[in-house]
């Protein structure tokens, strides 16, 4: 396959930003997760946990709250005071609105999904009406002397509970006024804390009400007479979520120790009707607060501040051995963060609100043998002598004032290969063509969005000549606009996963497109149809470890010289496949680490496969070629990151 | 686990009972209290919570109650009748029985039943049965007979099936029993048989019935001392057959009081029935509660003043005469669940012990319980003296030996026993081993000089008895001192109670063990048993030896090997915290010291290795030793620190645990250590930010 010199890069200081919140909607088996600064991510739970959609943060937007509402409408609340509904298509803002009580600590939507209620710093708990197009303020329950931090609704819709600091209220909807109140005891293992803080409450058909508190407990209390039913201490420290299943026999809780527990209703002997809740598994896959979890039919979800989120399946509950059977952690988004300019070995990196120029070092040894034509200076495994360290450029932080009204919001952008042509996807579904000046910029033409749509193209592909865009967004298919006659080409038909790369061939103009169910497809542009390569990889079938990777394709690069590689990677390898050798069966190794040792020609040419995979770097964010014997590779060690994180609660490993 | 709770009385003055006891007790509207209906003229209303009357009422002088006052849930009113067919109907308010409603009726009544939800019901004695309100309405309309002349009610129950009220009535004639169940939804009454399999001559006892799904589940207790089931089904099959069915009766619950007395017997819930009676002929009274699944004794109670062999059951509280006075017991069954139910498991036999069937199949022991009524009566065991071998043609090889343990000497009974122990197996094999041990203790304990130890011994080898397949068998050990036995005891079976595991600890620390007694019985055992089939035996010598091996390690060992080996098996034993505590209690300071020093030392020499484990075959383990070593501590500790001898080694356990915490503290700090070791480490990694390398791809 032959040698390479990588440029192995660490220095992209790209810290995630902590989990706030995770809303599960059960309709569309999606998940709904907002970060610390404010983003709000969509992963498609049924498309291999893919990370479909992405609203960008802002400090002033700290989402408290998420949830979903009447189907697919999602909605968030933070300290800003503000309710936005996102909208899903254009990924977009929809609007906000301020609710006028004050930093918003909670939120939570009816049962039937029409109306939505916010829990307030000053006290307010105040219900809104979901419109088709906006929310309406109803009316205020009776106002309660601290923030309100949680709430939830019963499942009939009639009363709702709210938890604050050291009480939770049961109110009831058409009054509106308090039921009950129910006090929550500030002792903690004796000693008497200053305040006990209701971070989740979660109201059960039945009337039971469960509370998670900062004193490390999970109550159950009867609404209907307000008295405590029972107490688990599960943690010294508070625990700071809970989500119940929509049967209601098994909820989950997460501690600020990093911990999720699962309760569970089950019989108190076997063959018994009455039923009891039991503590019945601890998790620890988080090492710092889990802020917030979720309860899928499926799975329990968790997300803190360790910026990990948890997709932890019920074994008892998955039916077949697939995807949905393994624990998942997503620390990575499933984007491409950084570009890279080859000729100049430049790389870019994306921070949420400012971006990063380095320029590569370089290394002036030479000699060692040749692979090909290119000279190589040692073996695999050498670290290289530097010459020239690589350079921090610029920090980029103010945008240009001026711009026309169609780059206000743009998803997506990308250069033609030659500088002169700007692609913009903006968020209403269409495609911009601009020409690029000294100093200014000239705008072309515009693609219209398919009649109908408004799905906003979130991945972009420019052929190296310059006469194809490829363009694609999270449902519908990849679409092909010739440049020059600015015209839509083809369409490539749909299929079932979304796009998660897209890349076009140099000189074959083969567009090739991978899906997050790992599928590969290569499709000719000129000829309108999927090549032979695919047809045959397609009949074949990918080797089934290829399809059990759980990180989704980000980036797809070609080799300069030989039209035969594809280069791809994902968060934990990257492989380069050669169209020209035979496609692995089940049988063979797709990945094998170690070198080979004395074996004759023979042999190697008779168990060398396309897939020439590499898992040396990982985690990988980025990798490309830059010319015909030189890699770059981006990693982020997830030390890296923790060490940038707060530091976790201390446990005691010794004695009790 | 059923418990009986410290009993109480109702009445401080004797209440004017008759021969025959107390008409009844029943229920009444207000929870806690019951109307008593003594056998002469008198109703009265009790508190019981509070064991005081609250109303009392009497019917004049030359009238007699004839059937036991009830509630009318629905009212409020208490009814009762005198002379069989007057019928008094009166509320709290009312003082003079004289003067309240009366009604006379036309036909003699045997029992009023009502029951909470449903208008209360008049059975008449000819079998006929009214709703009271109709009665009163027309209280001289004729009344139908049912029943043929001579057929005499015996006993009654009133339930609630799906919310349509059901009664059942048995009748007796000739020596024949049936059962009527009249259904009020369908008006319809259905007549069964009963027929009683083999023991035709026995005369049914007490009744008691409870609603399963499909099926009345009729218990009778029989002279013979059994408890029968029979299942009668709620919604007869085929109604318009005139044949009578008929419903076979199915042995529950084998010779569970002696059939010479009047017993009673009543059900508790699915699992459970309260049996009043003598266990053995000689015996006093007593109260007991079996489980009917697992055919275990629960709990017993002695009335030594004895009972009128009538007992009623209402929520949680059992009623009874003990004596003259009416006695309330509490009663109380928890969940019963595993953890309960085994408490600490013993500890996994090691690979060199033989493993041994601990726990009974139930599914064959209750097959073969079906079997012995259905088909031929010759496999049954028959163990009572009023039945002869001679009545049956072909008797088995249990029962006959069952009669050589009655009669013949121990020398011969150990002979026919081990004939009959080298037979084949058959299913019921642990019942059949357990009557055997049974009827041997029986004979224990009427002659006090018969001890037949090696049958005894034999007997617990064969690996299949448990502690509640012979109650006895253990107390008779301790009571004579037997060690050996004991040990035994303590190996094979999974079910010992913490009372009598306790027992036997003090009786190994007590100075009952002694060299030359032991070396005396070892003799004696090794005379008595065949070498090849005894297994246990040499595991038991291994055990004994195996102390032997650490005293010559160190001098230090506290006690004899024998000792040790003794107290190694009550270390293995199984036990449930909570009850075994308030048993140490019991035992004396010195003993305490003295299995603490032995403790302490198995602690020692444990840390002696790097697995923590003591030599031998089947040592205690570490655990053990630890959780002995804490609930003695818990059980004992200030006795322990007021004696002297104590004193040493509570300062080495202070100690121990001292040092315990200092580790703790010094793990922890080393942790921080760690910890700071690796962020530098990291540090160093992390300054490599970039790199140029070469990869080769293949």
């Amino acid at each position: 396959m032959g040698e390479f010199k990588v440029h192995r890069v660490r220095f992209f200081n790209y810290v995630p930003s902590g989990i706030r919140c995770v809303a599960y909607n059960n309709q569309s088996n999606r998940l709904a997760v907002s970060r610390t600064d404010g983003t709000v991510e969509i992963y498609n739970l049924s498309a291999n946990y893919f990370q479909e959609k992405f609203f960008p943060g802002h400090e002033s937007r700290a989402t408290e709250a998420l949830c979903w509402a009447k189907g697919q409408r999602l909605f968030s609340a933070g300290l800003n005071g503000e309710i936005i509904e996102y909208d899903l298509q254009a990924l977009d803002i929809k609007y906000s609105m301020d609710a006028f009580g004050g930093p918003i600590w909670s939120m939570a939507a009816s049962p039937s999904g029409s109306q939505l209620l916010v829990g307030c710093e000053d006290g307010s708990v105040k219900l809104f009406q979901i419109n088709p197009d906006k929310i309406q303020f109803e009316r205020n329950f009776d106002r309660q002397k601290s923030r309100i931090l949680s709430l939830s609704w019963h499942p009939s819709g009639t009363h709702i509970a709210a938890g604050s600091i050291d009480y939770i209220s049961v109110f009831d909807i058409k009054s509106g006024s308090a039921v009950h109140k129910m006090l929550v005891d500030r002792q903690y293992m004796g000693v008497s804390k200053r305040k006990c803080i209701i971070w989740g409450v979660a109201f059960l058909s039945d009337g039971t009400v469960i509370s998670v508190d900062s004193a490390g407990k999970v109550q159950f209390w009867d609404s209907a007479t307000g008295t405590l039913v029972k107490t688990h201490l599960v943690a010294n420290a508070d625990v700071q979520s809970i989500a119940v299943s929509d049967q209601e026999d098994s909820f989950v809780v997460g501690t600020a120790e990093g911990t999720v527990f699962h309760f569970q209703l089950v019989s108190v002997t076997s063959n018994s009707s009455e039923k009891q809740w039991v503590r019945t598994k601890p998790f620890q896959h988080h090492t710092h607060d889990v802020r917030t979890v979720a309860h899928s039919p499926t799975a329990l979800i968790s997300g803190g501040t360790d910026t990990h989120l948890v997709i932890r399946p019920l074994m008892e509950k998955v039916e077949v051995k697939n995807y949905d059977a393994a624990l998942r952690k997503i620390t990575f988004p499933h984007r491409r963060l950084i570009s890279c300019s080859k000729k100049r070995q430049l790389l870019l990196f994306q921070f949420s609100h400012h971006l990063d120029l380095w320029r590569l070092g370089s290394t002036v040894a030479t000699g060692g043998k040749t692979s090909g034509k290119f000279l190589v200076p040692g073996k695999h495994g050498d670290t290289l002598p530097l010459s020239k360290d690589a350079d921090h450029l610029l920090q980029l932080k103010t945008k240009v004032s001026k711009m026309p009204a169609c780059l206000r919001s743009a998803v997506q952008i990308m250069f033609s290969e030659d500088s002169t042509k700007l692609f913009v996807a903006s968020n209403q579904g269409s495609l911009h063509i601009l020409r690029l000046l000294e100093g200014s910029f000239k705008h072309l033409h515009t693609f219209q969005a398919q009649s109908g749509t408004v799905e906003s193209m979130c991945l972009l592909a420019v052929s190296p000549d310059g006469n194809w865009l490829a363009a694609s967004g999270t449902s519908a298919g990849v679409h092909v606009y010739s440049v020059k006659r600015l015209k839509l080409h083809c369409t490539v038909p749909a299929y079932n996963f979304p796009v998660t790369a897209l890349a076009i061939a140099p000189k074959t103009n083969n567009l090739v497109i991978a899906h997050s169910d790992q599928q590969i497809f290569e499709y000719s542009i000129p000829d309108k149809q999927y090549t032979e390569w695919s047809r045959a990889i397609q009949k074949q079938g990918f080797h089934h470890h290829w399809l059990q990777r759980d990180t989704p394709i980000t980036h797809i690069g070609f080799h300069p010289k030989r039209p035969a590689h594809i280069l791809l990677h994902d968060a934990y390898m990257f492989c380069i496949i050669d169209k020209s050798l035979p496609l692995p069966n089940d049988k063979t190794l797709l990945y094998n680490p170690l070198p080979p040792t004395n074996e004759s020609d023979v042999i190697r040419r008779r168990t060398a496969h396309a897939f020439k995979i590499s898992k040396k770097y990982k985690p990988l964010l980025f990798m490309d070629l830059l010319d015909e014997g030189t890699l770059v590779a981006v990693e982020r060690p997830l030390d890296d990151i923790i060490a940038q994180l707060p530091p976790p609660i201390k446990k005691k490993k010794f004695g009790t | 686990m059923a418990a009986l709770e410290e009993e109480f009385t109702l009445s401080a003055v004797p209440l004017g009972a008759g021969p025959d006891g107390l008409l009844g007790v029943e229920q009444c509207d207000k929870t806690d209290q019951f109307l008593i209906t003594d056998g002469g003229r008198t109703v009265i209303l009790y508190k019981v919570s509070d064991q005081k009357p609250l109303g009392s009422w009497s019917v004049k002088q030359g009238q007699v109650i004839t059937c036991p006052a009830v509630c009318n849930f629905q009212t409020g009113e208490y009814i009762v009748v005198h002379d069989s067919k007057v019928l008094r109907l009166w509320t709290n308010e009312d003082v003079n029985l004289d003067k309240v409603f009366k009604a006379t009726l036309s036909a003699e009544v045997y029992r009023i039943h009502s029951i909470p939800g449903t208008e209360p019901l008049v059975l008449f004695k000819e079998g006929a049965v009214r709703g009271l309100e109709a009665l009163l309405a027309e209280p001289q309309q004729k009344i139908e007979t049912v029943i043929s002349d001579e057929e005499v009610i015996k006993w009654t129950k009133f339930f609630m099936v799906f919310r349509h009220p059901a009664l059942i009535f048995i009748t007796e004639k000739h020596g024949n029993y049936f059962a009527y169940v009249q259904k009020f939804n369908s008006s319809v009454l259905s007549k069964y048989t009963l027929l009683l399999g083999q023991e035709e001559n026995f005369v049914i006892q007490s009744f008691t019935a409870s609603l399963d799904r499909k099926f009345i589940s009729l218990l009778s207790l029989s002279s013979d001392g059994c408890i029968y089931e029979t299942l009668i089904p709620i919604h007869p099959s085929d109604p318009e057959k005139n044949q009578q069915p008929r419903v076979v009766r199915s042995l529950l619950l084998k010779t569970v009081v002696s059939g010479n007395a009047r017993n009673a017997l009543s059900v508790l819930d699915q699992d459970h029935v309260a049996v009043l009676g003598p266990p053995l002929p000689a015996s006093k009274e007593c109260l007991s509660i079996w489980n009917t699944k697992f055919q275990t004794l629960q709990v017993s109670k002695e009335l030594p003043q004895g009972t009128s062999g009538q007992l009623w059951y209402y929520g949680e509280h059992l009623f009874m005469l003990h004596g003259k006075i009416l006695t309330v017991i509490p009663y109380k069954c928890e969940m019963s669940s595993l953890a309960g139910a085994l408490g600490k498991l013993k500890h996994g036999q090691d690979s060199g012990t033989q493993t041994m069937p601990h726990f009974v199949n139930w599914e064959t022991s209750q097959g073969y319980g079906l079997e012995s009524k259905n088909s031929e009566p010759s496999k049954r065991i028959l163990r009572r003296r009023t039945i002869e071998p001679s009545v049956q043609p072909e008797v088995p090889a249990s029962q006959q030996l069952l009669s050589i343990i009655k009669k013949d000497s121990e020398k011969h009974i150990e002979i026919e026993l081990r004939k009959f122990l080298a037979t084949k197996r058959t299913p019921d094999f642990h019942t059949v081993i357990g009557d055997i041990a049974i009827g041997l203790l029986e004979r224990c304990k009427t002659e006090p000089s018969f001890y037949p130890r090696n049958s005894l011994m034999q007997l617990i080898q064969m690996h299949v008895l448990s502690y509640s397949l012979c109650p006895g068998l253990m107390e008779v050990a301790l009571e004579k001192t037997d060690i050996q036995m004991l040990q035994l005891c303590l190996q094979q079976f999974p079910d010992i109670p913490e009372a009598v595991t306790c027992a036997c600890l003090k009786m190994f620390l007590s100075d009952a063990v002694q060299d030359e007694k032991m070396e005396e019985q070892m003799g004696i055992l090794q005379n008595g048993f065949n070498p090849e089939e005894d297994n246990c035996d040499n595991c038991d010598k291994e055990l004994s030896k195996k102390p032997q091996k650490t005293v010559e390690e160190t001098t230090s060992c506290p006690v004899i090997p024998k000792r040790a080996a003794l107290l190694n098996a009550v270390l293995h034993s199984a036990y449930s915290e909570s009850f075994l505590l308030p048993h140490l209690k019991d035992i004396p300071a010195q003993h305490i010291t003295l299995f603490l020093q032995y403790l302490y030392f198995l602690y020692l020499k444990c840390n002696e290795n790097a697995t923590m484990t003591l030599p031998g075959i089947h040592p205690p383990t570490l655990n053990q030793i630890m959780d002995w070593i804490c609930l003695l501590l818990d059980a004992n500790f200030t006795v322990l620190v007021m004696i002297p001898e104590a004193k040493s080694l509570l300062l080495s356990l202070y100690k121990f645990v001292k040092s315990q915490i200092c580790i703790c503290s010094e793990l922890n700090k080393i942790e921080v250590s760690f910890r700071e070791l690796k962020k530098l480490n990291q540090e160093k990694n992390n300054r490599e930010l970039y790199s140029i390398e070469v990869l080769e791809l293949f």
